[in-house]
C-alpha cells in the first residue's frame, strides 16, 4: 500500500529522521535523569 | 571620568600599541591582501566575474580581518589581566566598550580603504565620483556595526579557553546583515552590475540601525559580560 | 562508578527498605509524556494514512505535517530562551532556574530548526525542484540555526554558573534582536535583485478539513513533546549544576584539609 505513494522515499525518510532525532532526545532525557538522580539526594530535587 | 573620556583614552592607548607593535602592517594587512589574491584564484582570475563580486569580496576580507583584530585587541588586555584590573579600579565598562570599539573602527577603516585599492588594482574595479558620498557613508556605518559586534563578542570570549574557535561562530552569523547591506550599498556606489545609485541609501539605513542596536546593546551588556 | 553500593546519602533510610532514587520524572511529566506519545501516534496515522494527497502538491504535502510543527516549536523555544534570559538578567535575584530554562529551550530549538531545514529542503526538492531558495525565510532560518549553535557553545565556555548565565543571557537576547535584522536585510536584498526563481509555485495548498486538522494535531503533539523535553532537561541541568558545586566543595574541603595537616 505504501509503495503506491509517490516520493515515498523522501516522505518516509523525513518521518524516520524526525522521529529518530526525537527518540534520541527522549532517550537522553530519561537516561540522564535516572543517572543523575542516583547521585543527588531526593531532598535537593525541587520538583519532588 | 566620563564614559566618553574613558573611551577616548582606551582607544588612543590601543591605537598606540598597534602603531608600535606593527602587527597590523606586518600580519593583518598581508593576510587581508592574500585573501583578496586567493579569491581571485578561486574565481579563476576571471576579471568579469571579479569586478561584479568585488564589493562582496572586500567585505568578506574585512570580516575575516575583523576576527584577527578583535582577538588581538583582547589578547592585549587578557594576557596581563588588564581587563580585570580596569574593572577592579572601577573603570566604567561602557567606556571600555566604547574605547575598544573606536580603536577597531579606526583600524578597520584603514584596512577597508586599502582593500578597496587592492580591488581596483587586482579586480579592475573603478570608483565613480557621484558615488563617493554613498561609499564613505556606507563604510563608516558598516564599520561601526562590525566593531560593535566584534567588541561585544570579543570581550565575551576573552580569557576563556576555546575563544579562537568561538569568536567566528558567534560573530559571522551576527554580522550577516552587515555583509548583505554593505555589499549591496557598495555595489550601488561603484555601479557594479545593474545596481542603481539610489538603491544604496536604504541599505545605509539598515546599517545604521544595526550599528545603533549593537552599539547600545553592547555598551549596556559589556559590564555584566566581563565581570567575574 | 558502580551503582551497586550507593553512598549512604543517596538512599533515604526509612525503615531499611531501599527506595529507588527519583529521576526527573513526576506525575505532571508522565501525563504530558503520555499525551505527547498519543498525539504523535495520531499525527502519524493522520499524516501518512488518513489525510488525502494535495491537489497541487501531491503526496509531498505530507511533509508539511512535520515541517510546520517543527518550525513552530523552534521559534517557540527561541522566544522562551529570550524571555527566560531577560527574566534572569533583569530581576534582582538572578535565579539560575531561568538560565537553565533558557539553555534547555535553546538545545531543543537548535534540534528542531535542524529538522525543519532537513525536511523543508526535501519538501522544496519535491515542490520547487530545488533543495534551497535564497528567500528571506530560508536564509533567516539558516542563520538562526548557526547563531543558536553559537549560543550553546557560549554556555559551555566554563566559569561559574552565574558567569555562564550572564554571558548566555546576553547572547540569547542579542540573538533574538538579530532575527528581525536578518529578515529585514534579506527581504530588501531579494526584492531588489529578483532572480528568476526556478519554480514559482509557492506551494499553494487548498487546505481541506482533514489537512487542517492533521496540522493542528501536529502542532499540539510537538508542543507537548517540547514541554516534556524541557521539563526533563531543566531538571537534569539542575542536578548537573548541583554535582559540579558538590565536586567543587569536595575539592575545597580537601584543599583545606591539606592546609590544616601541614
Amino acid at each position: 500500500m505504501i509503495a503506491i505513494m509517490e516520493d515515498a522515499g523522501f516522505i518516509l525518510g523525513s518521518y524516520v529522521v524526525t522521529f529518530a532525532v526525537i527518540g534520541g532526545f527522549v532517550w537522553r532525557a530519561i537516561s540522564s535523569g535516572r543517572k543523575l538522580g542516583k547521585q543527588i539526594p531526593d531532598d535537593d530535587k525541587y520538583w519532588t | 571620568m566620563s564614559t566618553w573620556r574613558v573611551g577616548w583614552l582606551i582607544a588612543r592607548k590601543d591605537l598606540r600599541i598597534e602603531w608600535r607593535s606593527r602587527v597590523i602592517t606586518n600580519q593583518v594587512l598581508p593576510f587581508a591582501f592574500v585573501t583578496m589574491v586567493i579569491f581571485g584564484i578561486a574565481l579563476d582570475a576571471n576579471t568579469d566575474v571579479l569586478e561584479l563580486v568585488a564589493p562582496g569580496l572586500v567585505w568578506l576580507a574585512t570580516m575575516f580581518s575583523l576576527l584577527l583584530l578583535v582577538q588581538r585587541a583582547f589578547s592585549v588586555e587578557a594576557d596581563d589581566g588588564a581587563l580585570d584590573a580596569m574593572r577592579v579600579a572601577g573603570v566604567d565598562a561602557r567606556g571600555i566598550f566604547l574605547g575598544k570599539a573606536i580603536g577597531l573602527v579606526v583600524q578597520l577603516l584603514v584596512l577597508e580603504v586599502l582593500l578597496l585599492c587592492a580591488a581596483m588594482v587586482l579586480y579592475g574595479e573603478t570608483i565613480r565620483l557621484d558615488g563617493v558620498v554613498l561609499l564613505v557613508t556606507t563604510m563608516v556605518s558598516a564599520t561601526c556595526g562590525l566593531a560593535a559586534v566584534g567588541t561585544l563578542y570579543g570581550g565575551l570570549a576573552a580569557g576563556s579557553k576555546g575563544r579562537e574557535t568561538l569568536l567566528p561562530l558567534l560573530t559571522l552569523p551576527a554580522v550577516a546583515p552587515v555583509l548583505i547591506g554593505a555589499t549591496r550599498a557598495v555595489e550601488s556606489a561603484l555601479g557594479t552590475g545593474v545596481a542603481e545609485l539610489s538603491e544604496g541609501w536604504q541599505w545605509v539605513s539598515l546599517l545604521t540601525v544595526f550599528a545603533v542596536v549593537f552599539g547600545v546593546g553592547g555598551a549596556l551588556a559589556f559590564g555584566p559580560l566581563i565581570d567575574e | 562508578m558502580t551503582t551497586l553500593d550507593p553512598k549512604p546519602t543517596d538512599t533515604p533510610s526509612d525503615g531499611g527498605t531501599v527506595t529507588p532514587s527519583r529521576s526527573t520524572g513526576t506525575n505532571a511529566t508522565r501525563v504530558i509524556g503520555i499525551a505527547a506519545a498519543v498525539a504523535m501516534a495520531w499525527l502519524v496515522l493522520f499524516a501518512l494514512v488518513i489525510s488525502p494527497a494535495d491537489v497541487n502538491q501531491g503526496e509531498s504535502v505530507r511533509l508539511l505535517y512535520i515541517h510546520v510543527p517543527t518550525i513552530w516549536v523552534a521559534y517557540l523555544s527561541f522566544v522562551v530562551t529570550a524571555v527566560a534570559s531577560g527574566i534572569y538578567l533583569f530581576t534582582k535575584k538572578h535565579s539560575l532556574g531561568w538560565d537553565r530554562l533558557a539553555g534547555a529551550s535553546a538545545e531543543f530549538g537548535v534540534a528542531f530548526v535542524g529538522l525543519t531545514l532537513i525536511v523543508g529542503s526535501l519538501w522544496g526538492r519535491l515542490t520547487w525542484g530545488v533543495f534551497w531558495q535564497w528567500d528571506a525565510r530560508l536564509t533567516t532560518t539558516a542563520l538562526l540555526f548557526v547563531a543558536y549553535i553559537g549560543y550553546l557553545a557560549v554556555r559551555r565556555l566554563g566559569g561559574s554558573h552565574q558567569q555562564r548565565a550572564k554571558r548566555s543571557a546576553v547572547v540569547g537576547l542579542l540573538s533574538v534582536l538579530l532575527i528581525p535584522l536578518v529578515h529585514w536585510s534579506v527581504v530588501i536584498w531579494r526584492s531588489l535583485h529578483q532572480t528568476a526563481s526556478i519554480a514559482n509555485t509557492e506551494g499553494d495548498i487548498k487546505m481541506d478539513g482533514t489537512m487542517l486538522f492533521t496540522l493542528f494535531v501536529g502542532v499540539v503533539a510537538f508542543s507537548l513533546l517540547y514541554v516534556w523535553l524541557v521539563m526533563h532537561r531543566t531538571r537534569a541541568m539542575a542536578m548537573e549544576d548541583m554535582l559540579e558545586d558538590r565536586g567543587l566543595d569536595v575539592a575545597l574541603a580537601e584543599r583545606r584539609a591539606e592546609g590544616a595537616g601541614r
